[in-house]
């Protein structure tokens, strides 16, 4: 078949003919397949044999995943639009493919609470300062640095992993959506020791679940408390950073109604609220009942002030660790707040600059549900907007590079996530690597700068010729053969073909070899834009 | 120069599509002369009062138990820098800045800054760049860049030309002419030939991406080009490109795309946001100012005799709080430093509007008061460089009067 490959103007024809009969086959052996298919796909016109898919589904569905693979397409047949879409709002099989869910056993989610890390790292810390300066201090502060790299890559590997193959596309989307709203860096302290719990116990549980709950979980845990400095936080020595972002990012928003007093009064709520790794303090007798721990959150009254606040206008009386609970609360239910979490889904799912209609109705639902994530985002997947031929979305660099392997490997385990990471780093997308609080951009201005298109179309180029190493061994570094991917299969001829623009066929049909084709296809606008 | 034929020739393969990059400016070699501007953003906001040391003042030592950058010793060749009766230089920048300073190639602006209250980075960053009323609706597609090259083209395209040496385009260079960016870290050689490259751009025709399209793969070719061409005279000069690094690298690179095809500039600088151990005389907010100030000297350097036609601001998007926190840090404030650095620059001075620092001084009882705005410290900065009318000023920072402050 590659050897047929030609150039000129019958190149697609000639590409065309020999899928006929890898598509026929395909469609005898899926179960579930529209019952005309088996027959219909015996013409020599594969777009026509699965032409169920209608433009309107295929571009609802790759905004709900990370871009389309056989098993989504299979899995959207079969169960049509709300069903599929109930499934990805309440997943019940999150069960990854064997190879793929082996590789993550083998990356061994960290079991032990953040306290036992951070205690000791802290402990191997101490030990290495005690060392006297010399050639042994620099291989123990080599190796520790080392050991955060790679406990920090092995929370990206995770991450990709499941964004990769993961049948939740919508709870791994929404993974990546608060990691990225609840932004932290893994360059700053010792945050590339708690990234991976970060997502796996703060972020992950509550994706898909109660705003509130992944505002007091992001809260609680010492990556953000790390991260924005709260955990300097106390009485005398107040530092307002994580209550300015806490509202200004996580909830509110710039405009969202409060002054540079709130950002104060919140900062005196949070004092206190830090991490402890080690015994708890002695406290006096009369603050011991308010002392709150667990794993390495530490709610300290030693370091709380207890006057009086007003926050928003609402006075908060000095009771320890419950004024967080209570501001927090207070802040979500805010109909600022509402719209604000309304808004940024809106972009990140519908595109820039979403309709205010589709922000009121995400903001109705957010307070009737008292911020029931998943409900929200079922009125923004069902809204006109996204169902009747959404406006085109520029990806971002994670959607692209994920949605350009997920449509080129369909079906093929992808053992080392290296290249990956790589070509996110090339396009400033990187898991965790968001230097400051605000997360990555959602909007399109933030990614189709001229000087990220070219990076864009050399990341093509790789992935299109196959010359990565997606497939080498990851530990041992062993190289596979590399072979390129064949972007013009099944899939492609079912769901991307058929709307495929004029320009776009016509670049097609110059390629000048099956590499080139599929460098052409990966730059093209139709796999740019969702 | 080689690159013109090949612009040529490229213009030819992609036909009318680079027509709005001809309109940005881009296919030109800028002719040797003539003014060019490239702005520094210190992204987080810096320390500005650890950086100029507002040193005459009792209340900045009371203010800074534990950071602050102690006197100058007149006597000696270390620590910070005198600069006049009342202003000190960090002890990092005395061997970059510092030194451009008493060639009188540096002036700075205390008490600069918008008068955006919001304290948070990312909504005085974008309202900086916008560079826009701040009450009236803002139109997050025009920044003040971008109108200052709009500004120019009526000088001829080569005297407009724009370019950011970043990964993404900044707001500040958003707007309706595709000014092109790309990012100076990485230069490697380009992946596509000419006739994949056209193919590619084909694709885009049309289509809203268009012009980025086209313009980011011609440019990584001709950056290509003119980075090997660099490190060819590096090599050959018996330099060696890989002994330095970071913003040096950077700066080198930005200058001789500067010195040969660009007017306007823009580059950005993270890892400025010191809430906590900020340091004083070394530390965190040290170790960055060094390397800033190195690089501040390679640029100079490296521009050669077009130094003295070209002028770079530095600044921040806020100052922080004049005292410092409870963790030897600072938290975000309002007034800040400007920088204004060149071979032609009425240097060795502190410009615009100032105030003894005192408590009273200050701004809410924490920050450095704004007394000298940025649009009119820009505005009358660009009217000097190009003699712009009261007309095209105002289309760059409308409802603004712009300020003399004779810095060039």
């Amino acid at each position: 078949m590659i050897k047929s490959f030609s150039r000129g103007a019958r190149g697609r024809l000639q590409r065309a003919a020999p899928f006929a009969a890898a598509l026929a086959l395909a469609a005898c052996t899926t179960p579930g397949s529209p019952a005309g298919s088996a027959t219909s796909a015996k013409s020599a016109a594969p777009a026509g044999a699965l032409a169920a898919l209608r433009r309107a589904d295929v571009l609802w569905l790759q905004r709900v995943t990370f871009g389309l693979d056989s098993r989504t397409l299979a899995d959207y047949r079969r169960l049509g639009r709300e069903r599929y879409l109930d499934q990805q709002l309440h997943p019940r099989d999150e069960a990854l493919p064997e190879p793929v869910a082996a590789q993550l056993r083998a990356l061994e989610v960290p079991q032990t609470d953040p306290a036992g890390t951070l205690g000791e790292l802290h402990e191997r810390r101490r030990s290495l300062n005690a060392m006297s300066e010399g050639a042994d201090q620099d291989q123990a502060r080599k190796a520790l640095n080392e050991e955060g790299n790679r406990l920090a890559y092995r929370a990206v590997r995770r991450q990709l992993l499941r964004a990769v193959y993961s049948p939740a596309q919508l709870r791994e989307q929404m993974v990546w959506f608060w990691l990225n709203h609840f932004s932290v860096h893994q360059y700053k302290a010792d945050e590339r020791w708690l990234i991976g719990d970060y997502e796996e116990r703060a972020i992950r549980p509550h994706a898909l679940g109660r705003f509130r709950d992944l505002v007091l979980a992001t809260l609680e845990h010492p990556a953000m408390l790390e991260y924005l400095d709260n955990a300097q936080n106390a009485v005398g020595h107040v530092n307002e950073n994580y209550a300015r972002e806490l509202m200004e990012l996580h909830t509110l928003g710039v405009d969202g109604g409060y002054g540079q007093q709130d950002v104060q009064q919140l900062a005196r709520v949070l004092t206190g609220v830090g991490i402890n790794t080690g015994a708890a303090p002695h406290l006096r007798r009369d603050w011991q009942g308010s002392y709150v721990r667990h794993g390495a959150f530490e709610f300290n009254p030693a370091r709380h002030d207890f006057g009086a606040k007003t926050l928003l206008g609402q006075r908060i009386d000095g009771e320890g660790f419950a004024e967080v609970e209570r501001a927090v609360t207070l802040i979500v239910r805010r109909p600022a707040c509402a719209h604000f979490i309304s808004r940024e889904l809106a972009t990140y799912f519908a595109g820039d600059n979403p309709p205010a209609e589709l922000v009121d109705a995400m903001a109705g639902t957010f307070r009737r549900t008292d911020g029931d994530i998943a409900a929200t985002l079922r009125t923004l997947l069902l809204s006109r907007q996204l169902t009747a031929l959404p406006a085109p979305k520029f990806k971002d660099p994670m959607r692209y590079v994920l949605s350009a392997v997920r449509l080129a490997y369909d079906g093929r385990t992808i053992t080392n996530t290296r290249p990956l990471l790589d070509w996110l780093n090339a396009l400033g997308e990187a898991p965790f690597g968001r230097a400051t609080p605000d997360g990555y951009p959602l909007t399109g201005p933030g990614w189709e700068s001229p000087g990220q298109m070219s990076r864009r179309f050399e990341i093509a180029r790789a992935i299109g010729s196959g010359n990565v190493h997606l497939f080498d061994a990851e530990d041992t570094g062993a190289a596979t053969t590399n072979r390129f991917p064949q972007l013009s299969n099944r899939l492609y001829y079912e769901a991307i073909e058929p709307f495929l623009a004029a320009n776009t066929r016509a670049a097609l049909e110059q390629a000048g070899s099956p590499q080139e084709w599929n460098t052409f296809l990966l730059a093209s606008p139709e796999m740019n834009y969702e | 120069m080689s690159s013109l034929m090949s612009r040529r020739r490229w213009l030819k393969l992609a036909g009318g599509t680079l027509a709005s990059l001809a309109a940005a400016g881009r296919l030109y070699a800028a002719p040797p002369g003539g003014p060019r501007f490239l702005l520094v953003f210190l992204r987080g906001g810096y320390d500005a009062a650890n950086t100029l040391i507002p040193y005459s003042s009792d209340f900045y030592y009371e203010a800074r138990p534990g950071i602050a950058i102690p006197r100058p010793d007149p006597s000696s060749g270390t620590g910070a820098l005198t600069l006049d009766a009342d202003w000190a230089l960090a002890p990092a920048l005395r061997e970059s800045v510092g030194v451009l300073y008493q060639q009188r190639q540096v002036a700075f602006v205390p008490f600069a800054g918008t008068p955006d209250l919001s304290r948070s980075h990312f909504e005085t960053q974008d309202s900086l760049e916008l560079g826009q009323p701040l009450d009236g609706a803002r139109d997050y597609r025009s920044g003040f860049l971008a109108r200052l090259h709009s500004t120019l083209t009526s000088q001829g395209p080569a005297a407009s030309a724009a370019i950011a040496f970043t990964d993404g385009l900044p707001v500040a260079l958003q707007g309706p002419d595709h000014i092109p960016n790309i990012s100076l870290r990485q230069v490697g050689k380009p992946p596509f030939d000419d006739r994949q490259a056209r193919i590619i751009a084909a694709m885009y025709a049309g289509h809203p991406l268009e012009p980025a399209v086209a313009s980011g793969l011609e440019l990584r070719r001709e950056v290509a080009q003119a980075m090997q061409t660099l490190a060819d005279e590096m090599r050959s000069s018996g330099r060696d490109a890989l002994s330095i690094k970071g913003f040096e690298l950077e700066a080198e690179r930005i200058a001789r795309l500067m010195r040969d095809e660009y007017r306007i500039g823009f580059v950005d600088v993270g890892g400025w946001d010191t809430h906590v151990n900020e340091g004083a005389t070394q530390g965190v907010l040290a170790a960055n100012l060094a390397g800033l100030g190195r690089g501040l000297t390679v640029l100079a350097q490296s521009l050669g005799a077009e130094w003295k036609n070209t002028v770079v601001v530095v600044l921040s998007e806020f100052g922080r709080t004049f005292r410092e926190n409870g963790n030897r840090g600072t938290d975000h404030g309002h007034g800040t430093v400007y920088w204004v650095l060149g071979g032609s620059v009425n240097g060795g001075r502190i410009a615009g509007e100032q105030r003894a620092l005192a408590r009273g001084t200050l701004f809410q009882d924490r920050d450095y008061p704004v007394l000298n705005d940025y649009r009119a410290v820009l505005g009358g900065l660009f009217r000097s460089l190009w003699t712009l009318t009261p007309a095209q000023c105002a289309q760059i920072f409308p409802q603004i009067t712009p300020v003399d402050l004779q810095l060039v």
